[in-house]
């Protein structure tokens, strides 16, 4: 087993994920989507990171 | 007679070839950013970007400090800390005049995120892979990181259905420094760090080789961009723990027993495309571009490496650890150590320590696990 192999599986993995989340998940909505950048743009920044603090009980 | 078979290297792919790639790289980026919004296809290329710099100029987290470890190397972590202070420079700023639309990875110090932080440090060593550095070695090849990959993310899942219990047995408000005396005392700690790696490098190690120039200055240049774009520094682990949740519900799974996964923001984002999320975007990158990396340089023949049988279930038990303990430290070293003490969070410093501690654990613990020569 080479390299290329382990590559391929990862890859190939992580296109089913892709797949599979695209059948089950809510559509794509680009009209809907926040600019392209943050900064500047007036809006709160929403997206979810590591480091945010958890939700109380 | 005797006949001599020579194994000639593989050749690089042609102009052609990496030509076609480099068009299919382009669609890709421009595709995601016509169907799902122009922020996630830049999302993609920026983590890409941080693929390739990693990759491309070999550049790590675990690699330098198991080298300051065992060789008293101090190249690597200067560098580090350089791109830190470099990201620092611009990002607080940006946090103090653009409140809203700018956050930090601010979080609380605890005993849980303590634990966690040095539980996290040691099995990035035994693995050979933080969490940036198990996606990129995941994306080039590495038989032990594409191992570990799935179960660090079945971790990561774990340790944030169970955050809230963790931190409830003890945790401090949350510490930001900011504004231009924040940043002189981030700063400060950079170099004080720095200039205590240089009095226990060895002789020279002090001088940073040419590539690891270039990748913080890459690195570096990716964050600032990345805190622009998406309004919050670069984070790597939850986007691996939504993946198995979502996973999890797609077969069934309720989820409303954790406070974490249950919280709005979390239950929208399980329901959501998983390509409008920001950290399962630049993760996705970071092992496309690592494999394009591999690609480009014909690195993809070669063979795995071989381990002993106890050697893989170390590397699973280790990828498990390093999901969950990296959602208790509240970050990887990236989400934590990096953007932590990039964006002025007290926790990144505390995580720092933490996870360096349990890194001289974790190297101790790799050959006894059959994971390298044991001397």
């Amino acid at each position: 087993m080479t390299r290329g192999h382990v590559v391929f599986i990862t890859l190939l993995g992580m296109a089913v994920f892709l797949g599979l989340d695209f059948a089950n998940s809510e559509p794509l909505n680009p009209y809907g989507a926040p600019p392209l950048m943050s900064l500047g743009s007036g809006l709160a920044a929403t997206g979810a990171h590591c480091a945010a603090p958890p939700p109380s009980k | 007679m005797s006949t001599t078979t020579t194994t000639l290297p593989p050749s690089p792919p042609g102009f052609m070839s990496r030509s076609l790639v480099l068009a299919g790289v382009a669609i890709l980026i421009l595709g995601l950013a016509m169907a799902a919004g122009p922020r996630y296809g830049a999302l993609l290329a920026i983590g890409m970007g941080f693929g390739l710099a990693l990759e491309g100029f070999r550049f790590g987290f675990t690699g330098p400090w198991r080298r300051m470890i065992l060789h008293r190397d101090a190249s690597g972590l200067l560098a580090q800390l350089i791109c830190i202070a470099i990201v620092a420079m611009f990002a607080f700023p940006m946090i103090a005049n653009n409140g809203a639309e700018i956050k930090g990875a601010h979080a609380p110090i605890g005993l849980a995120m303590i634990g966690g932080a040095f539980v996290f440090g040691a099995s990035m060593q035994i693995v050979m892979g933080c969490g940036s550095g198990t996606l990129v070695n995941a994306g080039s090849g590495n038989a032990v990181a594409a191992l570990a990959l799935p179960f660090f993310a079945i971790g990561s899942f774990g340790g944030a259905y169970h955050l809230t219990w963790w931190t409830s047995l003890g945790s401090l408000p949350v510490v930001a420094l900011g504004g231009t005396s924040g940043l002189a005392i981030t700063l400060a700690g950079l170099a004080a760090i720095a200039l205590v790696a240089i009095w226990l490098g060895a002789k020279d190690s002090w001088r940073i080789p040419r590539r690891y120039w270039l990748a913080l200055a890459a690195l570096a240049a990716l964050a600032i961009l990345h805190l622009a774009v998406a309004g919050q520094p670069w984070g790597v682990v939850y986007g691996l723990g939504l993946w198995v949740a979502k996973g999890a519900v797609a077969l069934g799974a309720d989820l409303s027993g954790s406070p974490f996964w249950s919280a709005p923001g979390n239950a929208e984002r399980v329901v959501s495309s998983v390509l409008t999320d920001v950290t399962s975007l630049t993760d996705f990158g970071l092992i496309f571009g690592a494999a394009l990396v591999a690609w480009w340089r014909a690195g993809l023949g070669s063979p795995i490496g071989v381990y002993p049988a106890r050697a893989w279930v170390a590397v699973i038990i280790a990828g498990l650890f390093l999901g969950y303990s990296s959602r208790l430290a509240f970050g990887c070293n990236i989400g934590a150590f990096f953007s932590g003490i990039g964006t002025g969070s007290a926790h990144g410093w505390v995580w720092f320590v933490a996870a360096f501690a349990g890194s001289w654990v974790g190297i101790k613990l790799r050959p006894l696990l059959g994971l390298e020569a044991r001397s």
